[in-house]
């Protein structure tokens, strides 16, 4: 198994189109999982009875098979990037919820407890003190959720769309390894810096773990 | 002033934590609510900036109903400080004690204005607060906790075991500290322990707490060492409490004389008058022939002369002034006349 490096040479536009439009569907359908899971994950953390009710939800739409998704919202939103964003979604909630319900769990009573003391207002305290508290454990579900979508993207092939996975079935049909390898690279690629980005900004939220004693 | 009015707390699992508590807690001074677990004096610190509501009875703070008011204001007025400080580990030392200014409307600057001057207060350094709890001491941290509560200037403190997690030593220093800002400041303030020195030393008056929340008596510290109400007070401070009574009294009015000459020993001075060691004249004596000597001011307490006068070699204590220089001695036997005239004006008066 050869590369042909003309072949990577002669195409580098469409390999940066793909990669940005790889990239620009794992990364809305993160930013779309954190924007619902953060209310639903306050819901299960206030009200208990419902907890398991959601985290059950949200194990149930992960066993769903990612093609099956995609089929199964082609009557909705068509063979559109919409489905894509769609799909991927479903799949980050069940990180992004376990781990910002956790995140919350994890903050320390006893500071909840200070904040209500000195008179801070229940919406007050979830934004200015349990979301803070809770950041490590919600980043790292969102670290994981990211280099997830980052991989699942892909699959989105067998509905038109999939970013840099167009390279496999290009690769596959014409028997033709480079585009295959080329897609690999990238989305590896794609994975490890998307992963330190988020290394780098969790470390510029949260100023008060550095330097731990 | 805080008024308890026939205040009954029934827990919804059927623990009664209070029961019928009619108390008052005078504008200016200290109150320290004592007894062991579960006899609810946290419950009672609790319920007046309604951490806990009530179940009957009424608590007025400053004669006003506790539960007519919006919770959230009234708890800015009246600040709790907790064990371990339950600081904000996000946020610096600064950021941390301008809390309450902040959600009172200050500007951010202003806040951390006030709050660097309330770091120097409490007795820390300037620098710190630019770090974050985590970086300092557990009474580092308890400081930052009363920096904290004095931000803007609440009337009322409520301190529930505030110093218990730190170690004797620097518990000492905190208590030293909260009397000297108390002297300062006259804050009305709520105080739970469950350690009767800590009672005694703090408290303006101290309560007494029996299981199943019921007050057992409430009185200045010396009449309650005195004259405890009955057996459980009596027990509950324990069998030195004749002793620490004497923690309550100075040496001020206790007479003193001129060090002897005669005897097997001499007080050793230095050029400035400072006494350095008791010395023996007796050859034979070479084992012991230099005795230490703590010397006292007129503000230490009859219970430390008392200690001294038995540790002493010639059963004299050195009295010094506020430089270290020796003004006199006082014999063991002046200062346990004194210790048996604190107790009888104790009962006397009460």
């Amino acid at each position: 198994m050869t590369i042909d490096w003309s072949w990577i040479g002669d195409h580098t536009d469409d390999l940066t189109t793909l990669t940005i439009s790889h990239l620009q569907a794992a990364l809305t359908a993160v930013l779309l999982g954190v924007l619902i899971s953060l209310p639903l994950a306050v819901i299960a953390h206030r009200i208990r009875p419902l907890r398991g009710f959601l985290l059950g939800l949200s194990n149930v739409l992960f066993t769903i098979p990612s093609i099956a998704i995609f089929v199964l919202l082609l009557p909705v939103s068509g063979l559109t990037r919409t489905t894509t964003v769609i799909g991927l979604t479903v799949y980050t909630l069940v990180v992004l919820l376990r781990n910002t319900v956790e995140g919350l769990d994890s903050v320390p009573v006893k500071v909840k407890e200070a904040a209500k003391a000195m008179g801070t207002r229940p919406l007050r305290t979830l934004l200015t003190v349990e979301f803070p508290l809770a950041l490590p454990v919600i980043m790292a579900g969102v670290r994981i959720a990211t280099v997830m979508s980052i991989s699942l993207v892909s699959v989105a092939t067998y509905i038109g769309d999939g970013g840099l996975g167009q390279l496999f079935t290009d690769g596959f049909q014409r028997n033709f390894p480079t585009p295959v390898i080329a897609g690999v690279v990238l989305t590896l690629l794609l994975a490890v810096v998307a992963d330190a980005a988020l290394v780098a900004l969790q470390y510029v939220l949260t100023p008060w773990r550095r330097r731990r004693a | 002033m805080i008024q308890f009015d026939a205040v009954h707390k029934r827990f919804p699992n059927g623990t009664t934590a209070v029961h019928d508590l009619s108390l008052e807690m005078p504008e200016g001074g200290v109150t320290v609510l004592v007894g062991s677990s579960g006899c609810g004096k946290t419950t009672t610190l609790r319920m007046v900036n309604r951490m806990v509501e009530p179940t009957s009875g009424t608590i007025r703070v400053g004669g006003k109903d506790v539960t007519r008011q919006d919770a959230a204001e009234l708890r800015r007025s009246i600040r709790y400080v907790i064990q371990q400080a339950g600081l904000f580990p996000h946020r610096t030392v600064l950021d941390n004690i301008a809390t309450v200014p902040l959600l009172l409307g200050f500007s951010r600057r202003k806040a951390r204005a006030r709050a660097a001057e309330l770091l120097e207060t409490v007795g820390l350094a300037a620098d710190a607060g630019k770090r974050y709890p985590h970086q300092l001491s557990g009474g580092q941290q308890q400081r930052v906790g009363v920096a904290r509560a004095l931000a803007a200037d609440p009337p009322v403190l409520l301190m529930d075991e505030p110093f218990g997690a730190v170690d004797p030593v620097v518990r000492t220093q905190l208590q030293d500290e909260l009397l000297r800002l108390q002297k300062e400041l006259s804050k009305t303030i709520v105080f739970v322990t469950h350690d009767v020195d800590e009672a005694v030393r703090l408290g303006d008056q101290i309560a007494i707490f029996r299981t199943g929340g019921h007050l057992v008596q409430c009185a200045p510290p010396a009449e309650l060492l005195a004259r405890p109400a009955d057996d459980f007070v009596a027990d509950f401070l324990g069998a030195e409490r004749g002793l620490k009574l004497l923690s309550l009294r100075t040496l001020a009015d206790v007479p003193q004389g001129p060090a002897p000459e005669a005897g097997n020993w001499s007080l050793v001075l230095d050029a400035a008058n400072k006494p350095l060691y008791w010395a023996s004249k007796d050859a034979k004596d070479t084992k012991a022939a230099e005795l230490p000597v703590r010397p006292l001011k007129d503000t230490d307490s009859l219970l430390s002369a008392l200690n001294e006068s038995i540790a002493s070699p010639t059963g004299l204590i050195a009295r010094v002034d506020a430089e270290g220089a020796l003004t006199g001695v006082t014999s063991r036997d002046d200062i346990h006349a004194h210790a048996g005239q604190a107790h009888t004006e104790a009962r006397v008066a009460a």
